[in-house]
């Protein structure tokens, strides 16, 4: 268990939150000219880093608005959040 | 060669004091090389290792483990065996599993304290009672016992559940299948390690596998924390570091992993002889032979690596537990812990070839692997030693995640992914 500091509400217990999966997995713009192994890597391939990996998440119990995370899965330690849209800091 | 365990060598150990017991298996250096290095030394691993030396006649391999024998999930797993599950595919590979199950401590020499005490699940709602229903029905034309029970035949099985109408999720019936039950699970590692050292395998534990070293399309070794060791062969059973492992040799894999947790109460009188399971409310109970329940939690939503789950998943659980079990309202819990599981999207494993010649992965097998672990260990072996699947698991290939040929089992399979 962990808090998680929504950048709307400020700091939460995890368990308001919902995680959403690994962040930045670009929904393709031409979806009729994919590929079937270019589908598999967009619906199903993911990184899965033991490490800084980054996230999405929701404040499901709270002001349910998305926003990202960067996180170290070894450790389960928040290393920054910031909100949708924003570009991912370098790390 | 191994001594063979019988009454015989009890008594002859018990007249020098259990001193001069032989060592289950040996602690090798490693070799420069070996014909196949199965990378993971859980249950899985130790089982392929077994049947590659047993089946195959490939009695010069390895199998490397970071930690030590019965130190990972195969020894945090809450040991539940059955086969139950609804797809052909799955329940062929599971009964498989089962079958095998059946004869193990014989064909190992080791017990596993095997008991097939029956795996109940219930039923809370009026699409769970369908659901348990038609998977009855597809278990039957598998030729996998199951029968479906009423709540007055629940009650009449584990009498200890609370089957009243009153409750937040009243028992409407439930599912039965008598062959299933649970094993010792880290009986089963060690009987495995000790078949498999005994026909010649190397098991080398406490070496960290560093990198997976190629040639183009082939593989040609490991680097590990013991020294670079050539093969042309690599199985990995890694379970929730698959895809770390994976991403040494440059291949990435559809798996998440999560923390799953479990845990075990004060040990009390024989209390349920059964294992029951509840998909809806995520809670299932069995007792140890030293008198503890153990219980299994859910997975928490988040990928994580660090071997503990959230407080609230195992709250969850508990009061689940505490509603259909109000007899357990005092127990004291002992120990909790978590184990990393690998989950795939379609909640079903892979034994596969990969894209790379002599690279094999097992995984995937998510929350519930040890169920599976000696099918598992003989159908990846087949896997391993022919370079093709047998047909009992083909269809868990990796390729089905290109295909869209998913074998489906989220919600199917008796329990809660």
């Amino acid at each position: 268990m962990f808090l998680i500091n929504c950048p709307y509400c400020g700091e939460r217990d995890q368990q308001e939150f919902k995680a959403g999966g690994e962040a930045h997995i670009e929904r393709p713009k031409q979806p009729t000219e994919l590929s079937d192994d270019e589908w598999a890597e967009y619906l199903f391939i993911r990184k899965n880093i033991k490490g800084v990996q980054f996230e999405r998440w929701n404040h499901a119990h709270g002001c349910r608005k998305w926003f990202n995370m960067v996180r170290d899965t070894s450790n389960d330690e928040i290393r920054e959040i910031y909100k949708m849209g924003e570009k991912p800091p370098s790390q | 060669m191994r001594n063979k365990y019988s009454v015989f060598s009890l008594i002859k150990n018990a007249l020098s004091n259990h001193e001069n017991w032989q060592r289950a298996w040996k602690d090798p250096t490693p070799k420069k090389e070996y014909d196949a290095v199965i990378v993971g030394g859980g249950g899985h691993g130790l089982a392929t290792a077994y049947y590659l030396a047993k089946k195959h006649n490939m009695n010069n391999i390895a199998v490397v483990e970071k930690g030590w024998i019965g130190g990972g999930n195969t020894g945090r797993n809450t040991t539940i065996i059955r086969s139950n599950y609804l797809w052909d595919a799955s329940a062929g590979l599971y009964d498989h599993a089962l079958k095998i199950w059946e004869g193990l401590s014989q064909e190992l020499n080791y017990n596993v304290m095997f008991s097939q005490r029956g795996v109940m699940n219930l039923a809370h709602n009026l699409q769970d009672v369908r659901d348990l229903k038609r998977r009855t029905h597809a278990n039957r034309l598998n030729g996998i016992d199951a029968v479906y029970l009423s709540t007055e035949e629940v009650k009449k099985f584990c009498p200890i559940i609370n089957t009243s109408p009153d409750i937040r999720y009243p028992v409407l019936g439930g599912t039965l299948q008598r062959r299933a039950g649970t094993a010792r699970h880290d009986a089963v590692a060690w009987g495995y390690a000790r078949g498999a050292d005994g026909m010649g395998v190397d098991i080398i534990q406490n070496c960290e596998v560093k990198g997976i070293k190629r040639n183009g399309d082939s593989v040609e070794g490991i680097e590990t924390t013991k020294g670079f060791i050539k093969t042309k062969k690599i199985g990995v059973v890694a379970a929730g570091h698959s895809s770390v492992i994976a991403n040494m040799a440059g291949l990435r894999l559809p798996l998440e992993s999560k923390p799953l947790q479990a845990l075990v109460s004060e040990p009390v009188k024989p209390i349920i002889d059964t294992v029951v399971m509840s998909n809806a409310v995520h809670a299932y109970v069995s007792q140890s032979d030293k008198g503890e329940l153990v219980i299994g939690a859910g997975t928490d939503d988040y990928v994580s690596y660090t071997q503990k789950g959230s407080h609230q998943i195992v709250e969850g659980t508990l009061n689940a537990i505490l509603e259909l079990y109000p007899i357990f309202s005092r127990m004291r819990m002992l120990r909790q812990w978590g184990g990393i599981v690998d989950i795939c999207p379609d909640a079903s494993p892979i034994l596969s070839k990969t894209s790379i010649k002599g690279l094999y992965f097992n995984c995937g097998w998510g929350t519930g692997g040890f169920k599976a672990t000696p099918g598992s260990g003989d159908l990846f072996a087949h896997t391993i030693a022919n370079d093709q699947p047998h047909k009992l698991n083909a269809a868990f290939n990796l390729n089905r995640f290109v295909s869209g040929d998913l074998v489906d089992e989220h919600g199917a399979a008796a329990v809660a992914h």
